[in-house]
């Protein structure tokens, strides 16, 4: 049995503790016990209603889609920073983590301003017959942003680490490059790249601001779940809006355990290569 | 590869043709996605003149949603520094039953949308909640209010400081500070004269990355400020109503002060990167090997 040198174990945990309680626990307690207290007939007439399960599926199926777009270019982009070296590298790699110091309403404002129909960007889409903003590519486009910088840096740093020698010994056996990309660098990039996934996926899920200013919030159609709560709380049916909070804290604990799996298998992997 | 000078083989993706290609698929994408997004924000900001600029910032209304930020942020990220810095000195410097499990609980305000904290806090305070007809009965104002925005703010920033701290003082072990405190330095002395200049760099990360959050969140403090004009509008929130209210120049002007705080961010985080701090930024504390991993002296000292 070890015995304690070090002091301030009762100072540090009971701040902690005290601190995790009130500004964490307290609240959400409050709001699986408001959801609780509506009794399971009510609960599921809220969270299965019409316009709720529409914005579930508005709000999965565009993080779906902005996450497989981040899969792609978050990992090109990963690439590109590690593998080659060319001017503006640095800067294209401290640009990578905007979104997330660009706060969500700034970057929705932005993001309209762009894809909005007289926008910078809008306007050449409308000639050629695609809309962004006020429609679900819209919230498409403001996920893949928030959530760009998961993806390449889960990524990056499994990449820098990538032993040489595994790719040489591949060469040396007479492998083409994308045979070689294909069945020795994504077996073991693959890890990294659930994290990253997850992470980004999750992050869209709960995704507010950046959204509202370009989705144009038709109920049925570019209703995020996120927004479906604040309207209700707008509406004083307080009921409603802790069910569906509920929905949505229950799916961020479930990514939150996906998440933390992902990342500890990754992590695991990377050590043991 | 130390023994042949003469060639190195091509590695894997090399081809001038493939990486050029790639690099300028890269580039444009981030140029359209990521560059053009802060460039918008200037131009539109300016796009009515300097007078109409300088009209939006100096109003009455945006003047106090700058004040509020400010005061809100020099609230919460002591607080939340203070609390990073004791729950990394638990959870990194003791065993405890549970230490895992506290982890988790730190995390979970990372994971959980903004609109879910803010309703959370409704639920407490406001008066279909937990505590409010209490609060009324004493006069005591919580949500529409101050105390309420930096109460949301705090959840949504919790575990900033912590995650940058936990990661490096795990790393670092607890030979240092064991040793101080057997030569007999008391606890604070332990704490400011040799961890506190190990972990500096690490503290000051998760203290501006905390302050950028904490100035730029929007959707937490939405629910729990009321968005009342000239009281309790922060700045994001200031940029909302202007923007609805089809003062798209005021809203982008408001909203150019966050972009150059957001970049200010990105300049201090490549700066404090070099000197070593962020590196276990994007790696779950909960993954990070256990402390058993370490040496542990602690147990033949006591003997």
């Amino acid at each position: 049995m070890q015995r304690r040198v070090l002091p301030g174990l009762h100072l540090t945990l009971g701040l902690t503790l005290l601190y995790v309680s009130i500004i964490v626990v307290l609240p959400l307690g409050a709001l699986v016990y408001k959801a609780a207290s509506l009794g399971f007939a009510d609960y599921w007439r809220i969270v299965s209603s019409g316009r709720a399960v529409a914005s579930y599926r508005v709000t999965v199926t565009c993080a779906l889609a902005a996450t497989a777009f981040n899969l792609v270019f978050g990992f090109a982009l990963a690439w590109v920073l590690v593998r080659y070296r060319f001017p503006g590298r640095r800067f294209v790699d401290a640009l990578v983590d905007l979104p997330f110091a660009l706060p969500t309403a700034v970057a929705g404002i932005a993001l309209t301003a762009l894809f909005a129909p007289n926008g910078w960007f809008g306007a050449y889409l409308a000639r050629v017959g695609i809309q962004v903003a006020y429609t679900p590519l819209g919230i498409m486009i403001a996920m893949a942003f928030t959530s760009l910088p998961f993806i390449v840096r889960t990524v990056q740093p499994v990449l820098e680490d990538l032993d040489p020698t595994l790719e040489e010994a591949a060469q040396s056996l007479g492998g083409s490059d994308a045979a070689i990309f294909r069945k020795v660098m994504l077996p073991l990039l693959t890890p990294a790249l659930l994290a990253g996934i997850s992470l980004a996926f999750a992050r869209s899920l709960g995704e507010f601001g950046a959204i509202i200013f370009i989705a144009g919030n038709q109920p049925f159609q570019t209703e995020i779940t996120a927004l479906l709560t604040f309207i209700r709380l707008e509406e004083y049916d307080y009921q409603a809006a802790a069910a569906i909070a509920s929905v949505l804290l229950i799916t961020a604990f479930v990514m939150l355990a996906v998440t933390n799996l992902m990342q500890a298998r990754a992590l695991r992997y990377t050590q043991r290569a | 590869m130390s023994a042949s000078t003469a060639r190195k083989p091509p590695r894997i993706g090399d081809n001038p043709a493939f990486r050029r290609a790639l690099i300028a698929i890269v580039l444009v994408v981030t140029a359209f996605f990521v560059v053009a997004p802060l460039v918008v924000i200037g131009i539109e900001a300016f796009s009515k003149g300097w007078a109409t600029y300088a009209a939006a910032i100096t109003d009455a209304d945006t003047r106090h949603a700058i004040y509020l930020t400010v005061v809100t942020a020099l609230i919460a990220v002591p607080i939340n520094t203070a609390f990073g810095i004791a729950a990394a000195w638990a959870i990194t410097k003791f065993d405890f039953w549970g230490r895992r499990f506290l982890l988790i609980v730190i995390e979970i305000p990372f994971s959980i949308s903004p609109i879910v904290a803010g309703v959370a806090y409704l639920f407490v305070y406001g008066l279909q909640g937990l505590f409010g007809h209490v609060l009324q009965a004493a006069d005591i104002k919580i949500l529409f209010a101050l105390p309420g925005i930096v109460l949301a703010s705090m959840f949504v920033t919790a575990p900033f400081v912590a995650r940058e701290l936990i990661p490096l003082m795990q790393a670092q072990g607890r030979d240092l500070e064991e040793a101080a405190t057997s030569l007999g330095a008391s606890g604070w002395r332990t704490f400011f004269s040799v961890t506190l200049p190990n972990i500096r760099w690490a503290l000051l990360y998760g203290v501006v990355l905390c302050n950028a959050r904490v100035m730029g969140e929007f959707g937490a403090v939405s629910v729990v400020s009321g968005n009342i004009r000239g009281q309790t509008n922060t700045m994001p929130l200031h940029i909302e109503l202007l923007y609805h209210d089809y003062q798209s120049a005021g809203a982008f002007a408001v909203a150019s002060i966050l972009a150059v705080l957001a970049v200010v961010t990105l300049v201090a985080k490549v700066l404090l990167e070099r000197r070593g701090a962020g590196r276990g930024a994007h790696r779950p504390a909960l993954a990070t090997p256990p402390p058993s991993a370490a040496p542990q002296f602690a147990s033949e000292k006591t003997t």
